[in-house]
């Protein structure tokens, strides 16, 4: 069956080989959030890159598990797996839960658009995730779960 | 100064702390140990409200000096205090001790707009009374 591949246009698909990656799985719980900024800044130092690097990585990463706990998972207890990919100088980071999905990826990523303003959500997620890395591409499918795809250069010195 | 000005509580989560709660003049002073995050988000906010309604709480300050990461979720909390400090009276939220990186974050949300910087907890005070 022909399937139509949405977004290829704004997002480079990722290589098929990288040079090295690593995959992880973790409980949607919210102390999980600091031990996937940990990861992947483990992960990625191998590429030196510099501490404003890190702390974009780290915030991208960060945001989209918190959202995959709040908002996939809505505080249940699911998986959430966390793949990083380096190739040459770049990251790929890809964060996928199998909770509700997104309805509408364009309203989700909206600034300052969030459904939960009791939680006191700022709707600034996606806004930071696009802003600290270099490509976001979001793929979702309701009650089937979502993937966050991002990739960032590391400046070469 | 009267030890009755001066209350420090700590929330103790476990084996590790994530907040500090000191109250100063009617200020509540927040001073966080850990990154913040959604996780500790939700520990500040339940105190800092408790705090606020016992305590007669008129000014807010965060105190950022042992955190080198925030990310949305600060934002948040941030704008959820200032917002039940407005509904109370005419406080004031002020954060100190901010690293570059949180500065980062409190820039491009446009929080400056409505909270003030100062370098440390004495600068703080001489600028809000």
């Amino acid at each position: 069956m022909n399937q139509e591949v949405l977004n290829d246009d704004n997002f480079e698909s990722c290589p098929l080989i990288f040079d090295n990656e690593m995959e992880i799985e973790f409980s949607s719980l919210s102390k999980n959030e600091s031990f996937a900024r940990t990861v992947v800044a483990a992960f990625v130092s191998q590429l030196n890159p510099t501490l404003e690097e890190i702390a974009d990585i780290k915030t991208a990463v960060s945001e989209a598990v918190t959202n995959s706990i709040i908002h996939g998972y809505r505080n249940t207890v699911g998986k959430i797996i966390m793949h990083c990919g380096i190739k040459g100088n770049e990251v790929f980071v890809d964060i996928i839960d199998h909770g509700v999905g997104i309805e509408d990826i364009p309203k989700a990523m909206e600034p300052l658009f969030t459904t939960s303003p009791e939680m006191e959500r700022s709707g600034m997620g996606f806004a930071f995730m696009s802003a600290f890395m270099d490509q976001l591409d979001v793929e979702s499918k309701k009650n089937e779960g979502t993937t966050v795809k991002m990739k960032k250069r590391i400046a070469t010195t | 100064m009267d030890k009755k000005d001066s209350i420090r509580w700590t929330i103790g989560r476990k084996s590790t702390e994530s907040a500090e709660f000191e109250i100063k003049d009617r200020t509540l002073i927040i001073h966080m140990k850990e990154d913040l995050d959604h996780h500790n988000a939700l520990y500040i906010r339940e105190y800092a409200d408790k705090k606020m309604v016992t305590k007669n709480v008129q000014n807010i300050i965060f105190d950022f000096s042992q955190v080198n990461f925030m990310d949305s979720s600060g934002i948040g909390v941030i704008l959820g205090r200032y917002k039940k400090l407005r509904l109370l009276g005419s406080g004031r939220v002020v954060v100190t001790g901010v690293c570059s990186c949180v500065n980062r974050i409190l820039t491009m949300s446009g929080l400056y707009g409505i909270v003030d910087q100062y370098p440390d907890i004495t600068d703080a005070f001489t600028h809000l009374n």
